[in-house]
Parts: C-alpha cells; structure tokens; sequence
C-alpha cells in the first residue's frame, strides 16, 4: 500500500483510464496549458496533447452540453467543471440534460460520461463559490452522483466513474485534495452505489461522505477517548444510494447520527432519516440527529464560516446526544 | 437533381404536410396528449436541407421535429405511433412529439428546451472531430433560440475549435407569439454569426430547391474548411406556435400572404413548368401519400400501450 494524496489518487486515476482507452478525454476550463485549478491534471497537457486535454472558454453550458453530445456520439469525455457552483450555470445540462435524454430516447444511446466537480467551503470564497449542493444533485433520476472521502475510494470509484457508460457527477471537496491515505498498488476499481463501514463500532451509527467522513473520523476518536466506539458508514455514492450497511449498522447500534456538510433542510441526512424510519423503524432507539451547515450562505470571514460549517465538536456532541 | 430525387422531395413535403394534419385532428381528438407544434408552412426548410446532407452527418432540432424526423427516414408509422405514446414509436413513447430520434438513421431529437440543444450540436461535432472524421452535424433551431446564452456559447466554441457544425436558424418570424424585432437585437439573425467570425448566408425557405442549393453549398464548406457555417432560412409557420395558440400576435392578413406561398405549391408549380413531372405523376404521389398516412394512423392506434415494466427501463445503461 502506498500512502498518497486525494490530488495523486484522482491524478492517477485520470491517467490510467486515458492510458487504457483512447475514446477518454479531458475537456474544462485551465485543465491543460495551466494544469489544472486544483492541479489535478498537472502535466497531463504535455504528455496527452491538446486533442486528449481540451482547455475551453469559460462557458459551463459548452462544457457541459458538448461533454453530453461527445458522448452521445461514443466518445468518453470527462468534462470537469472548476467548482460544483458553477454547475448552476449550466444546471440544464446536468439535470435536464445529461439526466434525462437517454430515457426520453427510449434507451437509443448510452451517455458515458463523467462530470468533476469541486465543491464545499471552508477556503473563504465567500458565498457563492463555497457550496456543498450535492443533495441537489441526488435528487434528479437518471443521474449518478459520487463524492469519495478517502484516496482509496477517490482513485477506485472515478476509474469505474470513466468506465460507466451512464452520466456521472463526481463531486471532489476543495480542502481534501491534501489528505493522505493508503491507496492499494496497481489496478483496482470500486464499485459504484456501495456504501462501505469506514470504522468499526457498537454503540452509534454515524453515517456521512465526502468531508463529513473526515470530520467524523476525528469526532470517531474524540468520542472513543471517552468510551464510545461510533461506527462510521461511507455512502461514497449518493445516488444510486446504498442503504444497505447503513441499515445492517443502525439495527447493531440503534442510534444514529448522520453528518454532511450542506445544509441541513432536504438535505442527505433528511433522505437517510427518513430511509431509516421507512425501513428500520423497529430498530430506534433515540431521535436521529442531523449534523449540517448552517442555514445561511457561508460567509467569507473565516470564524463566521467555520461557525456555519459542521465541525468535529458538533458531531461528538450529536453522538452523544443521541446516546444519553 | 435528378428526377427521382425531385419527386422523392415533393413526396417528402406533402407526406410531412398530410401526417401533421391528421395529427392535428388526432390531437383535437385527444388521442395526443401534451405540446404539439405543427411544422405546417416550413416543409421545404428541413427537406431542402437534409436531401443535401451524406447519410452519416447528423441531425439535431428542436421541438417542431416531425417534418424532420421524416425527412431523415423515419416511417409515417413511427411519428404517428410516437405522437399517440406507443410502444411502436422510435422513442417507444416515452418521448412524444417533441422529442422524436432515431439515431440509426442519424436523426439525433426533437429537443424541447429552447436552445439546450445547440452545444449538445457542438458536442456531437467534439465527438466527430476527436474521431478525425468529417461528419458534418447539422443543428436546427429557431429565430427565438438564437436570444439564449446556449446559442452564443455553442456558436463561439464552434468557431474557437473549428467544429463541423451547419448552424440553421429556421427564421418564422415569431418566438411564439414575439416578433423577431421585439425579441432579437438585429432583425437579420444571420448577422448574429458575424460576431463569431463565421461564414454565413440567408436563403428563402419557402423554396426548396434554394434550400437545397444553400445548404448543399454551405456543407461543402464545412467539409472541406473544418469551419462551422451559419444559414438563416426564412420561413413561416402557417399554424399556431403550438396547438393551443390563440394566434393574437399576428393578423389574419399577414398569414395569408404568406399560405399564398406555400413550399408545396411552389414546388409543384416547379415541378410542371420544369417539365419534371405531369400533374398525373404529382396526384399519385399525393394519393400514395393519403394511403400511406391512413395506415399509419391505424398502425399507431392498433399498436400496444408501453408496457408497464417500460417505465424503469432506459434511466441508466448499466
């Protein structure tokens, strides 16, 4: 196992899959001359040339709308967008678009694509460049969205994400790209729509994704220093949703906390919530408590926007609600 | 042209002519249920232009896409059946009459978000152009859609990347019930291509020779610069925006004048002064053609209901 960074993990996986198949490109804004915003397709421009890493205008809808054409006709494209909240600029495409031409053909054509996406707060970019909207995103059928929490995962799921031959957003969090984590040498992928027990425990389910996962690791080991052993399960995939380990865990702990980092009103932990009563409603034992942003749009002073972020002290304080 | 070709053309416009019409009624009936826009007035615009199209360049337009589903190939049997939700129509009725494709036949929609469908245009040309190949795509829309952000971000990168892409505006004259000079800064939409550096020219829509030879011209081009190219075609609907249009922005005398240029009288009157055909030949066509839409009328009521189990199928691939 080699311990590398979400950045070299999604790196890597970018590189593999145009290595092994030629119909992949890459097309986006500053993704090649200048390497990627995020840095992520740092050197892919001189190795793949323009053909293969296509710097566009900054135009989402051309992004978007040409990624969807490209593949309709075949090709692979990973369009990536500079940040999620710059989706809403090009929202027709994600949700109307991408989401929905395959059904409303009657199945003529796949649309094997893969939309990157970074999203979430915590860098002072004020309040529309700070969003974690990918609830938003979930709600529409027809697309697939995953938001990995760990290299492992990053490097796995976006590899099987370019080799799905259905639209993918792939939602990347902007302050993760330098947490490290062992990573499996040579090929692998992770399947799409599992969910994964991250951390073993008996006494509370915590279910998150993405940053939530690294919050509640931490609040994982603040909460064991005093006796709780929380069990923390990954969704990875937002949609198709994987309940499955989630169930198993919460019908062992009956107590349960879920924890995301946008806002907390018909958000991710509503659908669990709910998904929870429909399906394990025998199982509870305490209210189910929400950990989530605050109810207003991030701030760009960074004490204001870390008091609106979800943080480790609120999760261990949830665990523990839930479990007096 | 050969004389073939020219009858086939004729025989094209009225089919498209005669299945509409019937749709109508069927819709009045309420065998058809949501929007339906009639391409009525506008047949020599999509058939002109496709007849000069190589079967593999695509084709993609908005939501008056009967005429054009035709046109590239697809059965009376098959639009009738779409428009009443069945499981025989191209899109096994899950579509309906804005979004008819049958992507054998490079008839790519029947798209219904006003201007969504132009950088998917774009894209398809990405596709082509990253596969070397000199696919043309020819991208539909109407004088409405050229107002949207979707149409200057499909054009600019069209022109910036060097996409094979024939861009046609069908000018009727109306974004629904708004003039093109109360919705559009320039009234001559082809000079919104200028902007972008791209070659262009307007041509007379109600002629389909002329459409033809513009869009015949136009492809050459395209194929052999790798440059996109810009044709306004100046038309009119006959009909209502949809079926539901009370027609209060335009004056009973101004339709007129135009139905007094109608594409498929124009064309026939081509056809006898050039001697192509004998008024003889061009009834038969017109009486093949009533036989042709019965049936297909019987065809799409006698076909089954999607099947239940259908409305799962075709959200994901895998």
């Amino acid at each position: 196992m080699a311990k590398i960074t979400m950045r070299e993990a999604i790196s890597q996986a970018l590189m593999e899959e145009m290595d092994r198949d030629p119909a992949v490109f890459i097309m986006g804004q500053e993704v090649g001359v200048w390497g990627g915003t995020y840095a992520v397709t740092k050197g892919f421009y001189d190795k793949y040339g323009p053909d293969r890493i296509k710097d566009t205008p900054i135009a989402e809808n051309a992004i978007l709308g040409g990624a969807i054409g490209a593949a309709m006709v075949g090709q692979r494209p990973v369009a990536e967008l500079m940040t999620i909240n710059f989706a809403f600029s090009a929202m027709d495409y994600v949700v109307n678009q991408a989401a929905k031409l395959r059904y409303m053909f009657g199945g003529q054509f796949m649309l094997p694509l893969v939309i990157r996406a970074v999203g979430g707060g915590g860098r002072q970019l004020g309040a529309t460049h700070s969003q974690t909207p990918d609830a938003v995103f979930a709600h529409f059928p027809g697309l697939k969205v995953v938001s990995p929490g760990t290299p492992e995962d990053a490097k796995g799921l976006l590899k099987s994400a370019i080799r799905s031959n259905d639209p993918i957003l792939f939602i990347e969090h902007a302050t993760m790209y330098q947490v490290r984590g062992e990573v499996p040498e040579g090929e692998y992928t992770i399947p799409i729509g599992k969910s994964k027990i991250q951390r073993e425990g008996s006494d509370v389910t915590i279910v998150t994704y993405c940053k939530g996962l690294e919050l509640s690791m931490k609040a994982a080991d603040e909460l064991a220093k005093e006796g709780i052993q929380a069990e923390i399960v990954d969704l990875r995939t937002l949609r198709p949703l994987d309940m499955e380990p989630v169930l198993e865990s919460f019908k062992k702990t009956n107590r349960a906390i879920v924890v995301e980092e946008g806002w907390k009103s018909y958000g991710v932990g509503s659908e669990i919530v709910s998904r929870i009563y429909e399906e394990a409603f025998d199982y509870i034992d305490a209210p189910i408590i929400r950990v989530a942003q605050k109810e207003v749009p991030l701030p760009y002073n960074r004490t204001l926007e870390q008091a609106a972020l979800p943080q480790v002290h609120d999760i261990v304080a949830a665990a523990k609600e839930v479990l007096k | 042209m050969k004389k073939e070709q020219l009858l086939d053309l004729y025989y094209q416009m009225v089919l498209i002519r005669r299945v509409e019409e019937r749709g109508a009624e069927l819709y009045q009936a309420g065998k058809i249920g949501g929007f339906m826009h009639l391409y009525i007035g506008q047949e020599a615009v999509s058939t002109g232009l496709i007849a000069a199209r190589e079967p593999r360049d695509r084709v993609i337009t908005a939501y008056r896409d009967h005429g054009v589903a035709i046109n590239c190939g697809i059965s009376a049997d098959s639009v009738m059946a779409e428009l009443l939700g069945k499981a025989t129509g191209m899109s096994k009725g899950k579509g309906g009459s804005m979004h008819m494709a049958d992507t054998s036949k490079n008839m790519w929609g029947g798209h219904a978000i006003v201007g969504g469908h132009l950088p998917i245009a774009a894209g398809f040309a990405i596709g082509d152009q990253y596969a070397k190949n000199d696919n043309i795509t020819i991208c539909m829309f109407g004088d409405g859609a050229t107002n949207i952000g979707y149409f200057h971000e499909a054009l600019n990168i069209a022109k910036t990347w060097g996409l094979r892409v024939l861009w046609v505006c069908e000018n009727n004259q109306y974004g629904m019930g708004t003039a093109v000079e109360r919705a559009s800064a320039v009234d001559e939409i082809r000079q919104k291509a200028e902007g972008y550096g791209m070659k262009n020219s307007a041509v007379n829509g109600m002629d389909v020779m002329a459409v033809y030879e513009a869009a015949k011209e136009a492809m050459d081009f395209i194929r052999k610069e790798g440059q996109p190219y810009f044709l306004e075609i100046n038309t009119y609907r006959f009909r209502g925006h949809s079926m539901g249009d009370p027609e209060r922005y335009r004056k009973a005398k101004e339709v007129k004048k135009w139905q007094e240029n109608d594409p498929i009288g124009i064309f026939n009157k081509y056809l006898l002064d050039k001697k192509v055909a004998s008024r003889k030949a061009l009834d038969e066509i017109e009486a093949r053609v009533e036989e042709e839409v019965i049936k297909a009328v019987e065809f799409a009521e006698t076909s089954p209901e999607p099947a239940m189990e259908e409305l799962f199928t075709d959200i994901y691939a895998d």
